[in-house]
């Protein structure tokens, strides 16, 4: 297939199976691939220490700066039906070495696994329940700590260690109900320095901090759904205070099929606004898959007599030996040139935007079997390594029909094999539709291969720990202190009169307590501090630099200072700014700083007179409501803090008239 | 309803369990006033409470749910699990050494019950190859389980057992032997097995894990591809312990079962050579010798077996103001060998000499080994060391307490006269006492040392 045949192809291929973008998607279009989708969101929480250990949570170190190395590697252990988990033996045909940077500040010998469990953090329990009840799910009479299997070395002992909170509850978002599955407790996972050929490198910092995960069923039908029920939850979790907040604390898995697809969990999405692209884009992908199987039926090709063939390329064919293969060879590596029995038009077949089947192939190229991308080329590039003819000659060399598509790959002879029979696989997957898999999220809301998705065979109790009953009375006391449910408070700010555009702020910063607050003690109206927050405050935090000092209890105290000195809250404008760069400032000072004096409206209406006069010679065809407006502009920096601009605007008013 | 039905329950939880009629294996909803749960009934592990039930639900994790709560329980099916371990054939080749594996029980040889949690030892060359394929690369293996007893339950019965059965392997001519074995106790063993199997003509290598071999980084495949190695193709004919160097997945060291000593609870690297330096260190792709000195291995079959022990020796710890009735009670209670772990350099207070020398004269024999572990017992240094001896309590020298008392069972099963059983003592066994030690013999650094810190960060642990 010549370049820009392919590339026909591919848009083709995308307009066959009716791919929209996400833009322009309406739900009759997901209604028609049946899409489907829930979450899995993880929430970091705010204690004093990690979970199953006493080291400080929260304390992060750069990727060099660590005391020790240590190298494991992680093999796959029997089920219980003496069976290796799929994820699994993916993992052990890696061959990863995997080595853990410790830091002594904020690791110890658990994270490494080289000392048992200590007890489970009473702290993190105890927000996590409350979460659980806020999450109305029913909650278990005994904690049972129980192993998750990670064998991509994110966690050093090979396991995660989580419990079941809670089981079976459900959330109210504007139009329908989503249930919730479960609400788990766990520790969290290392976080990567780099994968690079057989070397991973983690470091240890984050590793066991505490964590929940809430799990949706897969109640979603469209991206919007999906994003409002992740925003929900992220809402619901801040509601108690005490979660943590900024980069990498909360993070979502997508999990996402389409009718006749697969579940796909899209992984660690860092942001909501992020959801609706990568799971639009994942369901399509999916209905692309569908319709690759379809034309493989079509062509009567059979999964059991399907085989492909493949030769090496080595100096003896100088003739095969265009420059970039040359090239690979000099670098010691091998050129492994595959012929695929009429399978002509599947690698070039759309996949996601600027994916094709292809990346399929090469990203697990570069995930099971070790090999650094660019590691592979094919007879339905875009971006062809080779020309056509160069193409054409090895395909001839292989013995291809008219119908066969080739691919060429390249790495280090001892992943040689294991490239082989990976790139035999993903195609073989195609024949049955849509692997179940993870995928890692980009920017751009594609995805890419990241593992095999682990089946249910890798939990398994915990025998370091023994079971922790949740007695009635503990439960009850912790009920007792919960915040509202978000949905009552979405009908709060309505009744408030908050303006809406300013309630996602308000609850992803869980400023409503605040507001409760402030109104409460020193009786402003909630709408009036609402519009404060949501607007003024939001845009100084948009373009000011936040103090380390600066908390919103600082917010509080400059409203009480507003009421006690009697000052017009209009002026809290103009002091927030000053506040949030120099926190430890006093109050009087800032005032100070924005040029404030004491004023009376007799004062700063005084000049108005001689101003009306002034406007009058020099405006000889005034519009109706010029003046007015024009005398505010001249003195209402004078009455900022000292009386309200409706005062002055009437004052003016009764002067000019 | 038998009561295997209601496995591990007891009271009222396993009143409740009889009174809806479920059973464990039992699919059951059970309806509580904290909400409704759906799961399968596991059974409860004995030394938990009578108050819960054990359900793994259909993600797979497990919940109690407390009895107090429940308000009806359905059970809708059943189906019992069992727990099966895979055979899978070991592929034998005539151009591999053949290695003789014995099973005693411990981590090493155990694999979990996913669905309860208990452990199940299991050994069998078919799920030893299917666990660890990489092994009949190294040798063939042949296994045979010789006990099922986790570590603290091994004792002289046992280490006559494996003598004797280590003789008739090294008469049947295998090329090694492999003996996986417990942590706690591995070097109270290898001290066994060095005085019992003296001049074997080929390498026995005790094997142990610090994680069990069902946890995906477990030290298991490593050790045992490590002991593997050095029992069917290292040439050091002695008893030997092989676990974790460092604790990263690195290289093992062969350890000389008399000097070597389990030095943390759950480090990898727990096994340390005291007082010398390791035999050798060992990957899978072979051995470094370290000790050049050592016994080389031999084609012949011929070896001493010599498996007696009397269960009549102790050991005491020292503390400050130790009364002398401690001592008389053991002598009345008919023990006839006492190791002290005495202070510094072999000391104990004047308050029990009467009791020592009582010990002395009806024929109880004492010796005198150290609590700091590293170091020579030097009763000459002052006048108490000489007091002591004038009572009869014999310095040995630098040999690890455990291994004295190991050592002094042995003796004692030889022998009733205390002049020969101090002879036997003071003779080294393959180093259970050493006539010097090198420098490098006592590595413990501190961390907070700027050059150990960068050592530590160059190297890994």
């Amino acid at each position: 297939m010549k370049q820009a045949e392919a590339l026909k192809n591919y848009k083709a291929t995308r307009k066959a199976i009716g791919y929209v973008e996400r833009q322009k998607a309406k739900p009759s279009d997901y209604k028609r691939i049946g899409f489907k989708s829930g979450l899995e969101v993880h929430q970091q929480l705010k204690t004093k220490s990690k979970l199953f250990c006493r080291c400080p949570a929260g304390i992060y170190h750069s990727d060099d700066d660590f005391d020790a190395e240590v190298i494991r590697h992680m093999r796959p252990t029997l089920s219980e039906l003496g069976e290796y988990d799929g994820t699994a033996l993916m993992e052990f045909k890696t061959r990863k070495n995997i080595t853990y940077r410790l830091n002594n500040q904020n690791a110890c010998t658990y994270e490494v696994d080289d000392t048992p469990p200590f007890h489970i953090d009473p702290e993190a329990l105890e927000i996590a329940i409350e979460i659980s009840l806020l999450s109305k799910l029913n909650i278990v009479g005994e904690v049972h700590i129980t192993r998750k299997q990670y064998l991509d070395g994110s966690i050093p002992t090979g396991f995660q260690r989580t419990a079941i909170l809670g089981v079976e509850g459900e959330l109210q978002l504007k139009n329908k109900k989503v249930r919730l599955i479960q609400l788990s407790i766990e520790e969290d996972s290392c976080r990567e320095i780099s994968d690079i050929g057989h070397e991973r490198i983690y470091k240890t910092d984050r590793l066991g901090m505490p964590l929940i995960e809430t799990v949706t069923h897969p109640d979603m039908t469209t991206p919007d759904e999906l994003a409002e029920a992740a925003e929900y939850i992220r809402f619901l979790n801040r509601s108690t205070g005490k979660v943590r907040t900024g980069m990498g604390a909360g993070r979502e898995d997508v999990n996402v099929s389409c009718a006749g697809g697969s579940r796909v969990e899209i992984k660690g999405v860092a942001h909501n606004k992020w959801i609706p692209e990568l799971s639009h884009n994942e369901a399509f992908r999916q209905w692309a898959l569908l319709h690759i199987k379809k034309l493989i039926h079509e062509r009567g090709i059979q999964l059991n007599k399907w085989k492909m063939s493949h030769k090496e390329i080595d100096f003896s064919m100088p003739e095969l030996l265009a420059t970039p293969l040359r090239e690979k060879l000099n670098q010691r590596m091998k050129v492994v040139a595959i012929n695929l029995p009429k399978l002509k038009g599947i690698l070039s077949h759309f996949m996601q935007p600027g994916h094709n089947f292809a990346h399929e192939i090469s990203h697990r190229l570069k995930v099971i079997a070790c090999i650094e991308r660019p590691n592979m080329t094919h007879s339905e590039s875009f971006d062809p390594l080779l020309s056509d003819d160069d193409l054409g000659k090895i395909s001839k060399w292989l013995g291809a029909k008219k119908n066969d598509a080739q691919i060429i790959f390249w790495g280090p002879a001892e992943d040689i094999p294991t490239a082989l029979e990976t790139v035999e696989e993903r195609i073989r997957m195609a024949f049955e539709g849509v692997p179940e898999e993870t995928r890692k999220s980009f920017p751009d809301g594609t995805t890419i291969f990241e593992r095999v998705l682990p089946g249910s065979d890798r939990m398994y109790p915990d025998t370091d720990s023994a079971p922790i009953p949740l007695t009635v009375e503990f439960i009850d006391s912790l009920g007792k202190q919960l915040p509202p449910d978000i949905a009552d408070r979405y009908a709060q700010m309505k009744k408030w009169g908050i303006p809406e555009d300013t309630w996602k702020y308000l609850l992803s910063k869980n400023m409503i307590p605040l507001i409760e607050n402030i109104c409460t003690d020193h009786g402003y109206t909630h709408k009036f501090i609402g519009s404060f927050l949501g607007h003024t405050f939001k845009n100084i935090e948009g373009r000011c630099d936040l103090h380390k000092n600066f908390f919103y209890e600082k917010i509080y105290e400059l409203f009480r200072y507003i009421k006690e000195k009697k000052l017009e809250p209009g002026i809290a404008k103009y002091m927030m700014p000053v506040i949030y760069e120099f926190p430890d400032m006093q109050f009087s000072s800032v005032l100070t700083s924005i040029h404030f004096r004491k004023r009376d409206m007799a004062e700063i209406a005084a000049p108005i007179e001689f101003l009306y006069e002034k406007y009058q010679e020099n405006t000889p065809k005034p519009e109706t409501g010029d003046d007015i407006n024009w005398l505010m502009g001249q003195i209402h920096h004078q009455a900022i803090g000292n009386v309200e601009m409706a005062d002055l605007r009437q004052k003016i008013e009764m002067i000019v008239k | 309803m038998s009561d295997d039905i209601f496995q591990g329950y007891k009271g009222d939880a396993l009143a409740t369990l009889k009174k809806f009629s479920v059973r464990v294996w039992g699919q059951a909803e059970i309806h509580t006033t904290r909400g409704t749960f759906d799961g399968t009934v596991l059974p409860r592990s004995e030394n938990d409470d009578d108050q819960h039930i054990v359900l793994k639900i259909q993600t797979g994790y497990n919940i109690g749910i407390d009895i107090v709560t429940i308000k009806k329980m359905v059970e809708t099916g059943y189906q019992k699990a069992n727990y099966k371990i895979p055979e899978k054939t070991f592929p034998y080749s005539d151009d591999k050494p053949n290695v003789k594996l014995f099973g005693t029980g411990g981590t090493i040889a155990s694999r979990l019950d996913y669905r309860t949690g208990a452990v199940i030892p299991a050994f069998s060359p078919g799920e030893l190859y299917g666990a660890v394929p990489e092994l009949a690369d190294i040798c063939n293996i042949d296994t045979e389980k010789l006990f099922a007893v986790f570590s603290e339950n091994m004792g002289p019965d046992q280490y006559k057992i494996l003598a004797e059965s280590i003789g008739k392997e090294i008469a049947n001519g295998t090329d090694g032997i492999v003996i996986g074995h417990g942590t706690d106790t591995l070097h109270h063993t290898a001290a066994a097995l060095s005085f019992m199997v003296q001049d074997s003509p080929i390498p026995i290598i005790l094997v142990g894990s610090q994680r069990s071999s069902d946890r995906p980084s477990s030290d298991a495949a490593l050790n045992l591809i490590h002991a593997s190695y050095a029992a069917g193709h290292g040439d050091i004919a002695e008893t030997l312990v092989c676990m974790f160097g460092p604790t990263s997945d690195e290289y093992g060291f062969l350890h000389r079962g008399t000097r070597v000593r389990k030095m943390h609870s759950s480090y990898r690297s727990t096994f340390r050579t005291i007082g010398d330096t390791p035999a050798a260190t060992v990957t899978r792709k072979g051995l470094k010798i370290i000790k050049t000195e050592y016994k080389h291995r031999r084609n012949d079959k011929t070896v001493k077996i010599i498996p007696t022990f009397n269960e009549k020796v102790t050991m005491l710890y020292y503390y400050p103001h130790m009364q002398a009735d401690i001592v008389d009670s053991l002598v009345d209670a008919g023990y006839k060998g006492i190791v002290i772990v005495g202070t510094g350099l072999g000391h104990v207070n004047r308050e029990l000499y009467p009791a020592l020398e009582r010990a002395r004269d009806k024929g109880v024999s004492v010796f005198m080994t150290l609590q700091t572990i590293w170091g020579y017992a030097h009763m000459f240094v002052y006048d108490t060391g000489r007091d002591m001896m004038a009572l009869g309590v014999t310095p040995l020298g630098n040999m690890l307490p455990e291994v004295a008392w190991v050592k002094l069972g042995w003796a004692l099963g030889q022998t009733d006269d205390p002049k020969k059983i101090k002879e036997i003592m003071l003779t080294p066994i393959n180093d259970d006492i050493t006539e010097r030690e090198p420098y490098n013999g006592y590595l413990v650094y501190q961390g907070g040392v700027p050059e150990v810190e960068g050592f530590v960060r160059k190297f890994r642990k």
